[in-house]
């Protein structure tokens, strides 16, 4: 279908973006790389008055290291994340997030924030940031505020941001040489949402993991820590033995919907296979283990 | 705000001004506005990549670009590409291999395709197909298409030599 | 018959050739404009005063509507008009789809846009016109519909059942048509078999998502009383007399031109309401009318296809040799049969192939063709063909297994020996000529069996599953009136050609056949080049125009190459006969010791080149003073052409598919596939090999992703190209292509079909590959498509 009527103003500048939304309220509705949303306009689900396009607010750019973090401006496209070397030096999940995620035309337009903002329960970034135990950056008139990733997603397609707020940035704890991540998902064809994914980043100390965050995209409403998994993990060599039983905590973890690929069942089931595949890349040696 | 938004841009090296409906997306700009029905708009969706454009220099789906950001960006379709002869190995790799049917998904498929050659000159074929893979094609096998790109990469890759 | 040199008669291989363009791979002459974006489809069209439509669709499957309230939407701006059924009723009439040679065929009468009832969620309810498509969709949301929802017949299996849902009352029930066809005695042969082997399949209902949506611009001109069609379609002679017909015009007032066409499969053979409602809206507004169907509606609207479950059963002995099949096809196909083709062809064609390639003596098959509240079915690209074929394979793997018998070597027993044509299949198809065992020998060749069997072995030793999968099949094509034309259908199985030369010397061949992206125009050219001994790059092709073509079917049941093209072949030898008339005349020689090669007339003994056609068309059209009086100068041909001694001329061939599952996730990847196929003469290799590509694509797509899921009510979940999921290029396969030929003698050609071979044999293989990755896991799956899901149930998994 083609678009409804809308309004479109350009920002340029944060001053801009407060402004439009003092103007026109909930009317107002931010559009970065416009994947989704534009994508949902054709549907016509969604009828914002007003498309605020802030794509050319410079402070909402930029990928750097400050105070210890790896802080990713709201706008970097996917196609940067994913060439960019502090990324891949000090957020390697990401840049491995970046070939799963759709098709390039795709990804040289969406942007981080805008797949954070829209919190699709398929998308691989929320379920990366989550993993990684970033903090997003949520910036208003009064000034910024820094929210757990985890408690950044609150439901299906929803998040913490504020009507007032718009993210500024993600802030990633820089990767060690001990820290270990993966991304893995099944999907039916290449680019396609997952039917289920795996997001994780494990601790290791030789053999052991100190720590393991696995975080379940497809698979709930939003991106799904599996704190039992994980915890039956922590501590442990990763044998089969800890697999099995990080495979079994899954099942009071996660409580996926059916969707038109297949009953919760399979996504549990493809969950479990996702787990013991995603320690099997982390730490070669149980492979034989599977 | 409001409902028409004035924009200057290049399209195809031309400086192109309009005043554009907020709603108008870039392919129905491109088609209606423009006269430049090369670009299609095949699910205006954002899925079969039929409507490939160049933004800026990258490939885009236009279908999921609003024409009214564009004020200052640069475009090209697969008219402009065609007149520069960027790409006229590879229509012409197209064209000696039958890989196009009913040439609806061609454009994007030169457009998605020419972004291999500039930015993965050593793709493999399996890479090749990954990278076409948003470009939907339902009439040949794919295999006309890899075959001409491939093949492309590999005489420009001769010639650099 | 046949005096087309053959590079055997003159001993040259045929790129060697010098004159002759049959069988060489000529680059077709349409791809440059599609890969320059210069090709012209329905909607690059811009008319004067053109206005577009949107469609209001049921969102219920099955509602009545109370009311219609036009007032909102006539006040958006742009909005022009506003039509109901009603309003489009009163210049066009309804239409019912059956053909008198289907007994006992049955369906109601459908509008453009009905009176009172729509009858699937997506059937086409209220037009509005307005000056830009935008406007017209912001019009359609201004309406307002009372709907009074009814309970909609949704289950196929229940149609007939107690209690159904009576979709059309006056009809009786949802009955639409049933046929068995019987040869042996099937339950003798069952009761005494010494293995019988069950199943049942399911084909998901998928559709044929062409890349250019349906397309239309309807321009009636109330100064001459003309309608002028553009349209995106297979066969402008069929709709010209279509909209005639409904629009109470006569046929000569309708003029139907179709540029080209971004796909069609069959998806545009068919008659759509609201591609019927934009011309009735044309001949009330006396203006064009344009309609692009956006792909939410295509998905809504294009026929579909496949929804079939299929219940088989194979006898055997303990020599693998076939003792009888037994099938029972049951059929939904939407609220209406399809006009006017009609719904019920597919399940017919289910059981005039069964069994197809195989000589066996005892046959039982019945299709039952229901009525349904979901998107009317219809013919697409091979119908029936891969239903049949994955029915009849999936049961001849299955009988293997059973009796322990290598499945390639079932095959060899039973397939029809290749002396033994004319042959009539025990469904009683009349078979002139085909090659099972000479392609499955070539097959042979090209698949290296022994090593991927070994590679299965290793690979399992590791966990690894994967799978090698054959499918035989025959295919129907160069249909005869047999097909419609006996039902009472206006529906060309002759197509025309006219070939002339123009002063240039240069040549021009309208023909009735169309260019859907296949080739075409391009096997036109060579044929034309080849018969009349031009360059083919001296000949220009024109199709699609009814004003401009002779009368013909148009694209459709693989009739392009094999009537087509031999009424433009036999168009130019009548040409160049007439020509070496003229030039004998001039050269004072007998055109008997003449031949024309490259646009030369030589002396066919010693290849002295003599005189240039353009010379004679320079003599002819401006010195025709010159000739002699008496002398014929007709540089304009026309010849047509029908089969005469078979219903269908239809070509067979095998498939092989080898495949990875990953029993974890269900995960298939297919890692490579194999066709051979016979389709007679091939013209231009190029474009054959990358069709059946296309077809076995599109194949392999119905059978791992395709399909329209619908959800109890009959409400259609698979709305988008992200929910229906169609094949892309990183997970298909390297696919080779091989061809034994086998010519058709009732022409000069000899060319059969090749465009749905592809699409009839692959989803056979691939199931049967699936099945043989995983049978040491002792799961076999039948239902398609083969997801994740169903491998994982059938594995236990899940």
């Amino acid at each position: 279908m083609k678009w409804p009527a809308i309004g479109y103003l350009r920002a340029s500048s944060l001053d801009d973006i407060w402004r439009a939304r003092a103007e026109h309220g909930d009317a107002a509705q931010l559009l970065a790389g416009g994947q989704t949303l534009l994508a949902t306009l054709a549907f016509r689900l969604s009828e914002p008055k007003v498309l605020v396009d802030i794509t050319r607010v410079a402070a909402l750019r930029g990928v750097r290291v400050e105070g210890g973090v790896l802080r990713i401006g709201s706008l970097t496209r996917h196609a940067e994340l994913g060439r960019d070397p502090l990324v891949a030096q000090h957020a390697p999940l990401l840049a491995r997030a970046v070939p799963l995620i759709a098709h390039p035309a795709i990804r040289n337009r969406g942007t981080i924030g805008g797949s954070l903002a829209y919190a699709d329960p398929a998308a691989e970034l929320p379920a990366c940031v989550v993993a990684l135990g970033a903090r997003i950056v949520a910036l208003s008139p009064q000034g910024e505020r820094r929210i757990a990733a985890e408690d950044f997603f609150t439901g299906l397609l929803s998040t913490a941001l504020t009507a007032e707020e718009v993210i500024a940035a993600v802030e990633v704890p820089l990767a060690t040489p001990a820290s270990r991540s993966v991304i893995l998902e099944v999907a039916r064809r290449s680019g396609d949402y997952a039917m289920a994914g795996l997001a994780a980043c494990i601790g290791m100390e030789g053999a052991r993991a100190t720590s393991a965050r696995l975080v379940f995209f497809g698979v709930g409403s939003g991106p799904v820590l599996a704190a039992r998994a994980g915890a039956a993990l922590a501590g442990r060599t990763l044998d089969a033995a800890a697999i099995a039983a990080a495979q079994a905590a899954l099942n009071e973890d996660l409580d996926p919907p059916g969707d038109m690929h297949g009953p919760p069942e399979m996504k549990r089931h493809l969950a479990r296979v996702l787990l013991q595949r995603a320690i099997a890349t982390t730490h070669p040696a149980t492979e034989a283990a599977a | 705000m409001s409902a028409r938004i004035d924009i200057t841009l290049t399209v195809n090296g031309e400086r192109v001004s309009r005043s554009v409906e907020a709603r108008r997306h870039l392919i129905d700009f491109l088609r209606i506005d423009l006269g430049l029905t090369g670009s299609h708009a095949g699910c205006e969706h954002g899925v079969c990549g039929a409507c490939t454009v160049r933004v800026d220099g990258e490939i885009v789906r236009g279908c999921l670009v609003l024409a009214a950001s564009l004020d200052g960006a640069e475009v090209t379709t697969i008219e402009g590409l065609t007149d520069t002869g960027e790409v006229a190995d590879l229509q012409e790799a197209f064209v000696a291999r039958n890989a196009a049917q009913c040439g609806f998904c061609s454009p994007g498929m030169v457009i998605a395709a020419a972004d291999i050659l500039r930015h993965h000159p050593e793709a493999s074929r399996a890479e090749i197909r990954e990278h076409l893979s948003g470009n939907y094609c339902r009439c040949t096998g794919y295999q006309a298409i890899v075959d001409a790109v491939e093949s492309t990469l590999a005489t420009r890759r001769e010639g650099a030599r | 018959m046949n005096e087309i040199p053959t590079p055997a008669s003159i001993g040259l291989s045929r790129e060697d050739l010098p004159n002759s363009y049959i069988g060489r791979s000529v680059p077709r002459p349409n791809v440059p404009k599609l890969v320059q974006g210069r090709a012209t489809y329905t909607d690059d069209v811009v008319l004067p005063r053109m206005v577009h439509a949107a469609f209001l669709r049921s969102p219920h499957a099955h509602a009545r509507f109370v009311s219609i309230d036009t007032s909102a939407a006539m006040q958006v701006p742009g909005v022009v008009r506003v039509f109901t059924g009603a309003d489009i009723a009163k210049v066009c009439d309804p239409w019912v789809a059956v053909l008198a040679h289907l007994k006992g065929m049955k369906s109601a009468p459908q509008h453009p846009l009905p009176l009172d009832r729509a009858t699937w969620q997506g059937e086409p309810v209220v037009a509005v016109v307005a000056d830009s498509r935008a406007a017209a969709e912001d019009g359609v949301a201004a309406l307002r519909v009372e709907w009074d929802p009814l309970p909609a017949q949704v289950d196929m299996e229940t149609a007939l059942a107690p209690g159904a849902v009576v979709i059309h009352p006056e009809l009786g029930d949802n009955l639409v048509f049933q046929r068995t066809a019987v040869q042996g005695d099937v339950d003798a042969a069952f009761a005494s078999a010494p293995k019988v082997v069950e199943a049942t399949f399911v084909t998901g209902r998928h559709t044929g998502v062409t890349l250019e949506p349906r397309s239309i611009i309807a321009d009636y001109n109330r100064a001459d009383g003309t309608l002028t069609v553009h349209h995106s379609t297979q066969a402008p002679h069929m709709m010209q007399n279509v909209f005639a017909k409904q629009l109470r015009m006569e046929e000569s007032q309708v003029r139907v031109i179709c540029k080209d066409v971004g796909g069609s499969f069959g998806i545009k053979v068919h008659v759509y309401p609201d591609e019927v409602a934009v011309a009735a809206m044309s001949r009330v507004l006396g203006r064009p009318v344009k309609f692009v169907a956006d792909r939410f509606e295509s998905f809504a609207s294009d026929i579909h296809a496949r929804d079939h479950r299929i219940k088989g059963r194979i006898a055997v002995d303990a020599e693998g040799k076939i003792l009888a099949l037994d099938i029972d096809d049951l059929t939904g196909i939407g609220p209406y049969s399809v006009y006017p083709r009609t719904s019920a062809i597919e399940g017919n064609q289910v059981v005039n192939l069964c069994g197809g390639p195989y000589d066996f003596a005892n046959y039982r098959c019945t299709t039952t063709v229901v009525l349904q509240n979901k998107v009317p079915t219809c013919q697409y690209r091979a119908v029936g063909h891969p239903i049949a074929t994955a029915v009849t394979e999936g049961l001849v793997d299955l009988a293997a297994q059973a009796i322990g018998m290598d499945p390639i070597e079932l095959r060899r027993r039973n397939l029809v020996r290749d002396d033994a044509y004319p042959f009539t299949s025990p469904a009683g198809m009349k078979f002139e000529g085909l090659s099972h065992h000479a392609s499955l020998a070539k097959l042979l060749e090209m698949v290296p069996v022994d090593r991927i069997r070994a590679d299965q072995a290793e690979a399992r030793a590791r966990g690894v599953y994967r799978g090698l999968g054959i499918a035989a099949f025959i295919e129907l094509t160069n249909p005869s009136p047999f097909m419609y034309g006996i039902g009472g259908a206006r529906i060309s199985a002759q197509d025309g050609a006219t070939v002339r030369m123009d002063p240039d010397g240069s040549v021009v061949v309208a023909s009735g056949v169309t260019e859907q992206g296949q080739g075409t125009e391009a096997i036109l050219a060579q044929i034309v080049a080849h018969g009349v001994g031009v360059p083919v790059s001296r000949v220009r092709v024109i199709t699609g125009d009814t004003q401009a073509t002779p009368y013909g079917g148009g694209t459709w049941a693989c009739r392009g190459a094999g009537i087509g093209g031999e009424a433009a072949l036999q168009s130019a030898i009548a040409l160049k006969e007439q020509l070496l008339t003229v030039a004998g005349t001039m050269l004072q020689a007998n055109p008997a010791s003449l031949d024309i090669v490259l646009g030369e007339v030589v002396d066919k003994a010693t290849g002295a080149q003599r005189i240039s056609l353009a010379e004679i068309g320079r003599i002819v059209y401006f010195r025709g003073d010159t000739l002699p009086k008496e002398l014929p100068r007709e540089f304009v041909q026309t010849r047509h052409f029908i089969t005469k001694d078979y219903p269908f001329a239809f070509t067979n061939g095998i498939q092989a598919c080898w495949v990875e599952v990953d029993p974890a996730t269900g995960m298939v990847k297919v890692l490579e596939h194999w066709c051979v196929e016979d389709c007679g003469r091939v013209i231009n290799p190029l474009l054959v090999d990358e069709q059946v590509r296309g077809g076995i694509v599109q194949g392999l797509g119905g059978a791992l992703y395709e399909h329209c899921i619908y959800d109890g009510e009959g409400n259609l979940l698979t709305t988008t190209m992200a929910d229906y999921l169609v094949p892309m290029a990183a997970e298909m396969p390297e696919i080779h292509v091989g061809h034994v030929e086998t010519p058709t003698k009732e022409s000069l050609l000899g060319a059969k079909g090749a465009g749905e071979a592809g699409t009839a044999g692959a989803p056979g293989a691939l199931m049967n590959a699936i099945n043989d990755a995983l049978r040491p896991l002792n799961a076999v799956v039948t239902e398609q498509p083969f997801t994740p899901a169903r491998i994982l149930r059938a594995l236990g998994a899940i």
